[in-house]
């Protein structure tokens, strides 16, 4: 796992590298620190996602929840005068329980992950178009809220935005979650084989409706930095198309669909990844009506790579032989 | 009677360790119906691979039609005639029974567009519907039709392949009683055709009524043929036994203790309505025997919770216990080594310690978080203790051979505090050396009071190893046997539901 990270890493600074020699306001600190808080927006529910698509499902609703959630924090605040404290509560609040209830529809309902949440991103769409008249939400004129915004897009020393901040504490925090503690090894165990996990004596249904959870709580966390970046939401197209960045990412970082492989470190990566890539198109001068198109080369080629090097190293393993593990499967083959 | 539709001579099938077949001939006329019996593991399945094109025959021919060959194809066998109706059907069940039978052969349309005649398929399917005499039609959905009308309609299709031979295997094991006799019924059928018809199965009384002659194979070898007038019950079972088995068995240190699980008028899924009790002791070894498919492994899913108990109670040291997943098993002490290690025991892409240390992680961790040092540690000493070989704890489990990875699989309820051990078939692909180890582990195990089920096919490890035996048939226990009792005789008349004096 460390070693498909560090190729991702090599990736990231070969494009760079060039983006930098075509372009030299690639490394101006403007533009580094720009892309950085892009980063640090779209990583916080990327690794929200991954540890979903870890338990085998997918998360589809991610940017209408982030539209959703967005909204109501702007009509809390600055029309219903809540104390902005309270209502970052509520949106995470309403995030976490939104995520467990997706949870609690694919294990208890054993409806499948992508049509339970395709289901999401319709509803939460329509829902905070119909809760704003689909007008925008946003502050008015000279409306401030100095400690939030301070909290949510300032940059320390004047550089270090705060988005990218949380970013770095969410992974480490979310790293050790899933990487060293009791919690991460189930949910591993629980994505690779269900049913061995199982036998193990491991409720699977609370890990996967937990993963859930952690998903909708991490996406509410990146609403509220959304909505304080933008400071003014269309319902209608606001986080468009989010959830498939996310995926994106989580993919890049080395996520099998399938369950059970994936890596804090590979996620954020693949989220810096995706955003050079933008920013790439930015500053090369590609028409950004190709954005969409460059991601998904680069993203295919990316994983198109990875496969092929690991069937080359199972070839390798294979040709160096497991004599009696073949002769015990062919005895079973007997009976 | 003209030159038999198919025979085979000197046939054998040799894997590396193990002769799945030796020396086997057998010739079908036209019209001919043959039972085939043996026990688990006889080779009856390689046997009918070989049939099928499925597996190439080490040695030996076969003839079609008077025709040699080295070996058939898949292709081959269908060409010539072969079918199968497998115990698991190999059906569409979000097709009807007319989209089945022609799978692969539909009538089109003529045009580009290669559209299915749907009409015309229908057509086609009644004829063979109506020489069966059954009461579906060709739109029936599969997935709407009993396991009967099911394998009916793999007959069917049989029919519609222009087949000359078809081969049963168990196709009863599955069918009411009425079922199993309009079974008979279509095979008589079937023979007046001319067509001829291999019947597997281990109910003899079928056997008795509809077979011309019976073959009886043991250990890969043709061990008797008994003529129309000759098959009977104690002929047939005295062919299928009568190997030495050699002696595997120590006796426990001590005799065995108090009760430890009892099960009272459990009922499960797989037999619904049929109620199995039995008591297990500390320090004793019971062997479960019994046919495939008598309910063994999902008794043992619904000790350890994995399956709901549909009815009766299940008591631990006397105490009932209300079990409903793994771990309510597990914290009480009750470990299940599965039959399918693959797929319900192990991780295989991931390390031995990791897989170990799985059930009880809260053990190897402080705060919520995993210490891998102690983890890797006891990894380290079951490795020791149980003599896996690997290159070190941090070996992914897939890489290891089957002996190992049963090894591992036990390692996981060995590092905590066993006091009920499930087996089910644990050495089931395991090689021989691999074998010992593991039964003088169960009796280690066992004489440190540890109470052991141990399920198995396997009519040596059963006999050699068990201290008791209860024997499944169909849903319930056929009987229990002591050891001065123990004899193959016995365990397969209890296990096809005949009665032991």
């Amino acid at each position: 796992m460390f070693k498909k990270d560090l190729g991702l890493l090599l990736l990231i600074l070969v494009v760079g590298a060039t983006v930098a020699l075509i372009n030299e306001r690639f490394l101006l600190p403007v533009n580094i620190a720009n892309t950085a808080n892009q980063v640090g927006l779209f990583g916080l529910f990327a690794i929200g996602q991954a540890f979903v698509i870890i338990t085998g499902g997918i998360e589809l609703s991610s940017g209408s929840m982030i539209a959703l959630l967005g909204v109501l924090l702007i009509d809390m605040i600055v029309n219903l005068d809540v104390h902005w404290l309270l209502a970052i509560a509520i949106v995470v609040g309403a995030g976490l329980a939104l995520g467990a209830i997706h949870g609690l529809l694919v294990t208890r309902m054993h409806l499948q992950p992508f049509v339970v949440t395709l289901c999401g991103l319709l509803i939460y769409r329509g829902v905070a178009r119909y809760y704003t008249k689909d007008a925008t939400a946003g502050f008015g004129f000279g409306e401030s809220f100095p400690t939030l915004e301070w909290l949510t897009t300032a940059r320390a020393f004047g550089i270090v935005p705060h988005s990218v901040i949380a970013l770095f504490i969410v992974t480490v925090v979310m790293g050790v979650v899933l990487h060293r503690s009791v919690f991460g090894r189930y949910l591993f165990a629980v994505g690779k084989n269900e049913e061995a996990a199982r036998y193990s004596g491991i409720n699977s249904n609370r890990i996967i409706v937990a993963a859930y959870i952690i998903c909708g709580g991490l996406t509410a966390l990146s609403a509220i930095f959304f909505a304080m970046y933008t400071r003014s939401i269309s319902p209608a197209s606001h986080g468009n198309f989010y959830e498939l960045y996310a995926i994106a990412a989580a993919v890049l970082g080395g996520c099998s669909l399938r369950g059970g492989e994936g890596s804090i470190v590979g996620v954020v990566l693949g989220t810096i990844l995706l955003q050079v890539l933008q920013n790439l198109v930015n500053l090369l001068g590609i028409p950004s009506s190709l954005n969409f198109a460059v991601m998904g080369t680069v993203i295919l080629i990316g994983v198109l790579a990875d496969q092929q090097f690991s069937q080359y190293r199972q070839h390798r393993a294979a040709a160096h032989g497991r004599p009696r593990a073949a002769g015990a499967s062919v005895a079973e083959a007997a009976e | 009677m003209a030159d038999p539709f198919l025979e085979l001579i000197n046939v054998s099938k040799t894997y590396p360790g193990v002769v799945a077949l030796d020396d086997v001939s057998l010739s079908v006329s036209h019209g001919e119906v043959v039972g085939l019996v043996g026990e688990n593991g006889a080779g009856k399945s390689t046997l009918m691979k070989i049939l099928g094109g499925v597996i190439a025959p080490t040695s030996g021919v076969v003839h079609v039609d008077g025709v040699e060959r080295r070996s058939l194809t898949v292709k081959d066998a269908i060409a010539a005639g072969i079918a199968f109706v497998h115990q698991e059907l190999n059906l569409f069940d979000n097709l009807d029974v007319a989209a089945n039978v022609f799978i692969g052969r539909e009538p089109l349309f003529a045009g580009p567009l290669k559209l299915i005649d749907r009409k015309k398929l229908r057509r086609e399917v009644q004829p063979f519907l109506d020489r069966l005499g059954v009461d579906f039609k060709p739109d029936t959905l599969v997935s709407d039709m009993s396991i009967a009308q099911r394998q009916l309609l793999e007959i069917a299709k049989a029919l519609s392949l222009n087949s000359r031979l078809v081969i049963m295997d168990e196709p009863t094991s599955s069918l009411t009683l009425s079922e199993t006799e309009r079974l008979m019924k279509v095979i008589a059928g079937l023979k007046s055709e001319g067509i001829s018809v291999i019947f597997i199965s281990h109910r003899l009384n079928e056997l008795m009524e509809c077979a011309d002659r019976v073959v009886v194979l043991r250990d890969g070898r043709v061990v008797g043929e008994l003529g129309r007038g000759r098959i009977g019950h104690d002929a047939m079972i005295r062919l299928m036994i009568g190997r030495d088995l050699k002696s595997l068995y120590t006796p426990p240190a001590a005799p065995p203790g108090d009760r430890a699980l009892e099960i009272v008028d459990v009922e499960t899924s797989a037999w619904p309505g049929c109620t199995v009790s039995l008591d297990l002791r500390h320090g004793e070894i019971l062997g479960l025997a019994g046919l495939v498919g008598s309910g063994r492994t999902e008794l043992a899913r619904a000790v350890f919770g994995v399956d709901r108990l549909l009815g009766g109670a299940i008591r631990l040291n006397g105490e009932p216990l209300a079990i409903s997943t793994p771990r309510e098993a597990i914290d009480r002490g009750i470990y299940l080594i599965p039959e399918d290690r693959k797929r319900s025991g192990l991780l295989l892409d991931v390390s031995i310690a990791a897989n170990i240390s799985l059930p009880d992680l809260a053990s190897y961790s402080r705060a919520r978080l995993v210490a891998t040092r102690s983890e890797a540690d006891n990894a380290e000493k079951q490795k020791r203790k149980l003599g896996i070989r690997a290159p070190s704890v941090a070996t992914e489990v897939a890489s290891l051979s089957g002996g190992n990875q049963q090894k591992v699989v036990l390692a996981k309820w060995l590092s905590m505090a066993p006091r009920v051990l499930i087996f089910d078939e644990p050495t089931r692909g395991i090689d021989v050396g691999a074998k010992n180890e593991i039964y003088e582990m169960l009796r280690v195990l066992a004489d440190s009071g540890v109470a052991i089920l141990m399920i198995s096919s396997d009519m040596e490890e059963v006999i050699g190893v068990s201290d008791r035996i209860a024997v499944m048939h169909e849903g319930r226990i056929s009987g229990f046997l002591d050891r001065k009792d123990f004899s193959e005789h016995n365990v397969l008349q209890l296990a096809v539901g005949n009665r032991v004096n």
